[in-house]
């Protein structure tokens, strides 16, 4: 079992949302958050001041997966959110220990789907 | 009982109730001549005039808690109830003022031109009938509330200038003391039978002087008395809610047909061309700083065009029963560029934290729009007025120049004195912790926004 967790541009969510489910992949939760990464964003202006925008608009996917999900999860949140572009964001890969799904209380692989 | 003789809050509400009982005494002793006045010939009151007059009223109160909005939506979020809750406050407390003493201060027979006197004290000898000096066809008491209104929004203006950062029991000694000795004398000055300014023939058909110089001159100073707040310029957070700034700046509008309409004290010809006029002067105005925008930032931004539509507002208020529709635009424009210098390189290069822009769109658009009516007033507009500059009468706008420069050069020095005064007495900033949780949860011990549910 994977978590994984990924960092996208708002924008893409549509996308990638699209992709996931080609792959059947239907679990997701998301975030929207603020962050930075090497990239300069679109700096907002209120009378003529220009806001720095340090912090910028993102949205995080939280994604618990079997281990045979976890090659079509990447895949599909890279392929939904790559534009080419600095700032595209991150995928990140987690040890998911333990799972329990709450209405009937399985555990492990079969509660996570 | 001891721990409340402490609190400031409590000497407050003891002066507001010994007030309150006074006013009683006094008004109680007024009954009997009242009935003897009926006798006299009285004025005819109009009922489309005290219609309109009292319809107008409802619409200036409203134009407060769209202020609250305007600038509401303009500070960051743990603030946005100190904002809302500074204005309805004042919607209570001058209101009470007003008709203790304050209508009687500002309106009541004259004093050497400087103050009323406080025969009218409790509302004494402001009856239903009309007081032709004021308005000779509506009630006089119609004419008392809808000046209430202008009492209650104009301290309201200054809060701009010091967001996010007063305690909140130093605002309301502040505001009562302010409404009290700046905006009553200024009223009288320019409104009043008597008043020396009224008398030197100034023109301010509906407070340009008395509402928007005098609180932009004023936030001017509480800003400079204040100091910045703490990050400003760099980390302050942007607007956290423009959408209310819009709804704000939309109801302003909406309010303000009752500001300038109903500043014409009648339901005709002369209501109907402040009505038109406000309304240009807005969209020339509002476009006009979308231009701007557009031109120095390569976007036109909603918060620009919206602070330019209040400023096209502002300027015309002075204006708005002197000058046409010609007179309207130009006005308009002229805010939009005045203004948007202020905020944008004025206020830069000074360095002062005018944290919503009260001065560099009240006070300049306020000082604009009545220097401005000196170059467009014309009596084709309204005989009783005069004409100014560009209709051949230069001395109306050195008249106006007067005007401005006496009120504003009295606002900024007793507010700024009575501002030290508090500083030393009571302390006039939230200390530094409560500024950055918030003046919502440490002033007021709520929130505007909850995260769960």
């Amino acid at each position: 079992m994977k978590y994984i967790v990924a960092i996208i541009q708002p924008d893409r969510m549509d996308e990638v949302m699209a992709k996931l489910e080609e792959k059947q992949i239907h679990l997701v939760t998301v975030t929207p958050v603020m962050g930075r990464g090497r990239q300069k964003g679109i700096s907002e202006v209120y009378r003529s001041h220009k806001e720095a925008g340090s912090l910028l608009k993102k949205t995080k996917l939280e994604i618990a997966v079997n281990d045979e999900f976890v090659k079509p999860a990447i895949e599909a949140i890279v392929g939904g959110a790559r534009t080419g572009h600095v700032g595209d964001g991150k995928v990140f890969v987690l040890d998911l220990q333990e799972c329990i799904r709450i209405s009937t209380g399985e555990k492990g692989g079969p509660a996570i789907g | 009982m001891g721990k409340y003789l402490k609190k400031s809050p409590f000497w407050f509400f003891a002066a507001f109730l010994l007030f309150t009982v006074i006013a009683t005494v006094v008004a109680a002793e007024e009954i009997a001549p009242a009935a003897a006045c009926a006798a006299a010939p009285v004025a005819a009151i109009d009922t489309g005039d005290t219609a309109w007059l009292l319809t107008s009223a409802a619409l200036v109160l409203m134009m407060t808690p769209a202020l609250a909005f305007f600038y509401g939506g303009l500070v960051r979020r743990k603030n946005v109830l100190s904002i809302l809750m500074q204005c309805f406050m004042l919607m209570c407390l001058i209101t009470i003022q007003w008709v203790l003493f304050g209508y009687s201060l500002s309106f009541g027979p004259d004093i050497k031109g400087v103050i009323g006197s406080l025969a009218w004290f409790g509302l004494k000898d402001v009856g239903l009938t009309p007081n032709p000096a004021y308005a000779a066809t509506v009630p006089h008491q119609a004419f008392m509330i809808f000046q209430a209104m202008f009492a209650i929004i104009t301290p309201a203006l200054i809060l701009g200038a010091f967001a996010e950062r007063m305690k909140f029991s130093t605002f309301c000694v502040f505001s009562l003391l302010w409404a009290t000795i700046v905006y009553d004398p200024v009223c009288h000055w320019v409104w009043g039978v008597g008043g020396f300014l009224r008398a030197d023939g100034a023109l301010d058909f509906a407070g340009g002087t008395v509402v928007h110089i005098n609180a932009g001159v004023a936030a001017l100073a509480s800003a400079l008395v204040l100091g910045k707040r703490q990050g400003y310029p760099d980390k302050i957070s942007p607007p956290h809610n423009l959408p209310f700034a819009v709804l704000g700046a939309g109801l302003l509008w909406f309010g303000w047909f009752g500001f300038n309409g109903g500043s014409a004290l009648g339901s005709g010809a002369l209501a109907t061309n402040a009505f038109v006029v406000t309304h240009i002067a807005a969209a020339a105005a509002g476009l006009t700083w979308a231009m701007l925008d557009w031109i120095t930032n390569s976007r036109s931004t909603v918060l620009g065009i919206i602070t330019g539509a209040v400023g096209g507002l502002v300027a015309i208020t002075p204006a708005s029963g002197f000058v046409n529709a010609v007179g309207a635009i130009w006005i308009g424009i002229g805010v939009s560029v005045f203004c948007y210098m202020a905020v944008a390189i004025l206020k830069v290069k000074f360095g002062y934290d005018d944290s919503l822009d009260a001065f560099g769109v009240h006070g300049i658009g306020g000082i604009w729009g009545a220097l401005a009516t000196g170059l467009w007033a014309t009596k084709a507009v309204n005989p009783a007025g005069a004409n100014g500059l560009f209709y051949g009468n230069p001395a109306q706008f050195f008249i106006q120049f007067k005007a401005v420069i006496v009120t504003a050069v009295y606002s900024f020095v007793v507010t700024f004195v009575l501002l030290k005064v508090l500083t030393a007495v009571m302390g006039a900033r939230a200390s530094q912790q409560d500024e950055r949780i918030g003046l919502d949860l440490t002033q007021h011990r709520e929130a505007g926004y909850t995260v769960l549910e």
